[in-house]
């Protein structure tokens, strides 16, 4: 009776274990294949561009986007040009706000900084991107266009909203960062006769560097993939800009207006895959700056 | 007891209600190692950060009595901390270099206090790291990173950092505690050698440690002082019945 009851038991743990394996495989596998499959759907879309539909290099770096014109024109460069400059000109933006927000947060005021703001700035990610867009369309557009030439949409509009949708990414990395500091790098500093600001700057900063730029980068990258909220404020002129008050577009903008109106299959709709592609592309390209930069860390 | 480079008058710390220094006054003479024993939560480690004000750091702290060094009492809050810790270096449990290079680490503190001219911050690097006895094993690599030594150079680090600023008073907080017993003598060889030149106060939990690397002994419980005299007369005759207890191993 005994025997047979323990060796029940070991049954048991045993089913246990091969289903916790099995669950888990299976769902690491479903990941693996799911993003494997749309990279292939997405390389193989984009690229047919160039192989079925005979566009040249060349011509995808083009500064002229009419897909309608006669021959069709399908220059993206100001599509790229503008991805770029809005997410590098928001990274600008936001970065020092956000790495000075979580320096208070963490050094200065930590008691109101944990139980308060850090809520607060968790909230502000949590905003609907729609939501950002409108309040940019109804409250930036207007000031810039009242203060700077043109229409108030643009790249300076876009950037704008962008840098206060990525601020609490880079803040709440930036916060981590500076809460994890090694213990006693700070003491050590004060005990030198440093004041809080040779600190800050000589210390905490210079050795929290890596992981501070792994949050603007990873801001960037956010920034760089932002469709709506970018393509209410933007303008959405298939044009390179001559200030950044002009209205231009970014890859996203142009492929989700663009999409809808086009027929799977056809040129136009093959090169909005295209411009997808190079999206990807870039989202990977900063996940391995990440990845370099956190292994930059760890030395 | 001849030539007092620091004393304390009737020093209490408070960590919010709770008072884990109580009036403790004590003298420490120039050129002499004293060690600070008792068993943990003793206040000893407390005591010791009061010194040069880190206790400042720790929020709801607050410190009353007097300080004195020399004829300034630094527990005024009118003190200057920022010029008070160039005068006292300190030294951790755990090695705490900067992730910088060897080179930089000691010129750190230097910099801080205004000195940018580069010979003359090579030369305190080379005397600060001679001192230390780390200058034969780190000249020909003073660009490395700092963290490429080993914990016991880590430490000889540190305390060449705290020299640097040329203190007159070192505190160490169990400087040898998280190291293997080779480094631990390196660092003890250490302190006997730099106490020719300074005055180092050193809180252990190892007892053969306080009784070979000082000169004087205070024996720390609850906040309270129970002891202090020459080492020697601590360790083979105490004349407080709970010193005996503790030296001898009956608790703690």
């Amino acid at each position: 009776m005994t025997q047979s009851g323990r060796k029940q038991k070991v049954k048991q743990h045993v089913i246990e274990e091969w289903t916790g394996k099995i669950v888990t495989s299976f769902c690491i596998v479903l990941l693996v294949v799911i993003i494997f499959s749309m990279v292939y759907f997405v390389a193989t879309k984009g690229l047919s561009a160039f192989f079925k539909d005979g566009l040249k290099l060349s011509e995808i770096f083009g500064t002229t986007w009419k897909p309608d014109g006669e021959p069709p024109l399908f220059g993206a460069l100001p599509f790229i040009i503008g991805s770029f400059s809005t997410s590098l000109l928001a990274a600008v933006i936001a970065a020092p706000l956000g790495i000075s927000a979580a320096l208070f947060m963490v050094e200065i005021m930590p008691n109101i900084g944990r139980k308060y703001l850090q809520p607060v700035i968790e909230l502000l990610a949590g905003i609907p991107s729609v939501v950002y867009g409108f309040v940019g369309l109804s409250v930036i557009v207007p000031l810039y266009r009242d203060i700077f030439p043109g229409q108030g949409l643009g790249i300076a509009a876009g950037a704008t909203v962008l840098s206060i949708m990525i601020l609490p990414t880079i803040t709440s990395i930036a916060t981590d960062a500076l809460a994890s500091l090694p213990a006693g790098l700070k003491e050590g500093s004060y005990a030198l006769g440093a004041t809080r600001w040779q600190t800050l700057s000589r210390t905490v900063i210079p050795t929290t560097l890596p992981a501070l730029m792994t949050g603007i980068v990873l801001g960037m990258a956010r920034a760089f993939g932002e469709a709506l909220a970018v393509q209410m404020v933007i303008g959405n002129a298939p044009h390179i800009p001559h200030s950044l008050f002009e209205s231009t577009s970014t890859l996203t903008s142009v492929i989700t207006l663009s999409m809808g109106n086009t027929v799977m299959g056809s040129m136009q709709n093959n090169v909005l895959w295209t411009l997808a592609f190079i999206l990807m592309m870039m989202t990977f390209v900063f996940v391995f700056v990440v990845r370099w930069l956190e292994r930059r860390a760890q030395r | 007891m001849q030539n007092i480079e620091l004393s304390t008058k009737d020093l209490s710390v408070f960590y919010g209600e709770k008072q884990a220094v109580k009036h403790i006054s004590l003298d420490f003479a120039a050129k002499q190692v004293t060690a600070l024993i008792g068993p943990s939560g003793c206040g000893k480690s407390t005591f010791l950060r009061s010194l040069n004000r880190m206790n400042d750091l720790i929020e709801g702290s607050r410190i009353t009595g007097e300080i004195w060094i020399g004829d300034e009492n630094i527990n005024d809050p009118k003190t200057d901390v920022v010029l008070l810790r160039q005068r006292i270096g300190m030294v951790w449990q755990r090695p705490n270099p900067f992730h910088k290079s060897i080179y930089e680490n000691i010129a750190f503190g230097p910099r801080y206090h205004g000195i940018r001219d580069r010979k003359k911050l090579d030369q305190i690097v080379e005397e600060s790291l001679i001192k230390a006895a780390l200058w034969e094993e780190t000249k020909d690599r003073l660009n490395q990173s700092a963290l490429s030594l080993s914990g016991g150079q880590q430490q000889s680090l540190c305390i060449a950092r705290s020299i640097a600023v040329s203190p007159s008073i070192i505190l160490m907080d169990e400087p040898s505690s998280a190291l293997d017993p080779v480094s631990s003598a390196k660092i003890e060889e250490l302190i006997a050698e730099l106490k020719q030149e300074f005055c180092i106060i050193i809180v252990t939990h190892n007892m053969q440690q306080a009784a070979r690397v000082s000169d004087r002994t205070a024996f720390f419980l609850m906040g309270e002082l129970v002891e202090y005299d020459d080492t020697n007369m601590i360790f083979t005759n105490p004349s407080d019945q709970r010193t005996d207890d503790y030296i001898s191993g009956r608790f703690g």
